[in-house]
């Protein structure tokens, strides 16, 4: 068997920030289902909280290639 | 679409799969190495379209807008009244040209990603996302300093509102989020996302190759099975495409209210 150890080192490292993806995307549909009105204002922070917990598996990407 | 217009090299050439990093290298243009490449002219063509674009359209303003003038109007009262306003109140209005550039060229460069014959974001050159970065970087802390003075900047930013005997831990990690990870990450998101979608498409187009020259015949109809899913997932390009070009601007907003907001 041939190929890099360093792609489920990835596929683990994707673990953490997949959960975390979810969760708030779980909470943004709640949040929206209980309260449609407030489906405008928690929309920033929907993207804000997804982009800073998607960045973990992001740096996973980039020290895929900078630790080679 | 995607295959004809990558077929005539790699077809004559044998296919290197998997992608690599060098696919993001191309060569130099006019035999200016390190000054011209496609990545460069890529740029200009951008700044040069977006000037273009927006002259041109408010170039004569009427009540019952153009075309062209409906659709500057689009992006500038969508950065002004879905970005500037909901995050930064009032005084956020004045942000909004900065936030409609940065939002437009953003736009545009990874856009790149997509469009046919072109399929390379000039944001998958780290380079490019450190300058964008950069900018907000230095833009949300002057405007802060500014306010503030630099003293009160620093304690609001880095001083939060803790018993005192825990402030030797937090004051360390509130200044390496607020100073060190903010530009960083702002600069690495948008550069991996665009990284990582080009490398995502290529392995699925050159896959598809790799399948139709492999030497067991019941492979090869697998490779239509590889580009249709490169067909699919330009699509998904297309959704992070949109999306990290706002998470920037809608980033670098809540950076400069963070900056703005007298205690927290």
């Amino acid at each position: 068997m041939t190929g890099s150890l360093s792609a489920v080192g990835y596929g683990l490292a994707a673990i953490g920030p997949g959960i975390g993806v979810g969760i708030i995307f779980a909470a943004y549909i709640q949040a929206t289902a209980r309260q449609p009105e407030s489906a405008r204002l928690t929309q920033q922070w929907v993207w804000i909280g997804f982009a800073v917990v998607e960045a973990l598996a992001l740096l996973g990407i980039a020290f895929g290639f900078v630790f080679k | 679409m995607r295959v004809n217009a990558l077929s005539a090299p790699v077809m004559a050439g044998d296919v290197h799969f998997p992608p690599s990093v060098k696919e993001f290298f191309t060569p130099a243009l006019f035999g200016l190495d390190g000054w011209l490449t496609k990545f460069t002219i890529f740029v200009w063509v951008a700044v040069a379209l977006l000037i273009i674009f927006f002259l041109v359209a408010y170039r004569d303003p009427k009540l019952v807008p153009s075309r062209a003038q409906w659709m500057a109007e689009a992006v500038y009262g969508f950065a002004r009244d879905s970005i500037a306003r909901p995050m930064l109140g009032h005084e956020g209005v004045r942000f909004a040209p900065y936030f409609a550039a940065l939002l437009s060229f953003i736009l545009l460069t990874n856009l790149y990603g997509i469009i046919p014959g072109i399929q390379i974001s000039t944001n998958t050159h780290i380079a490019y996302p450190i300058v964008l970065a950069a900018i907000s970087y230095v833009m949300f802390n002057y405007i802060g300093i500014r306010k503030h003075g630099f003293v009160k900047y620093m304690k609001n930013s880095l001083v939060p509102s803790a018993p005192w005997y825990i402030l030797p831990l937090l004051i360390p990690i509130e200044f390496f989020s607020t100073f060190i990870v903010r530009p960083i990450t702002l600069a690495l998101r948008l550069f991996a996302n665009m990284f990582a979608g080009h490398m995502i498409l290529a392995v699925f187009t050159l896959g598809g190759f790799a399948l139709l020259n492999a030497q067991t015949w019941y492979f090869k109809p697998i490779s239509v099975l590889s580009w249709g899913m490169a067909v699919a997932l330009t699509f998904l390009e297309a959704l992070v495409i949109l999306l990290q070009a706002y998470v920037f601007v809608v980033l670098t907003s809540s950076y400069i209210s963070g900056a703005l907001a007298e205690e927290h």
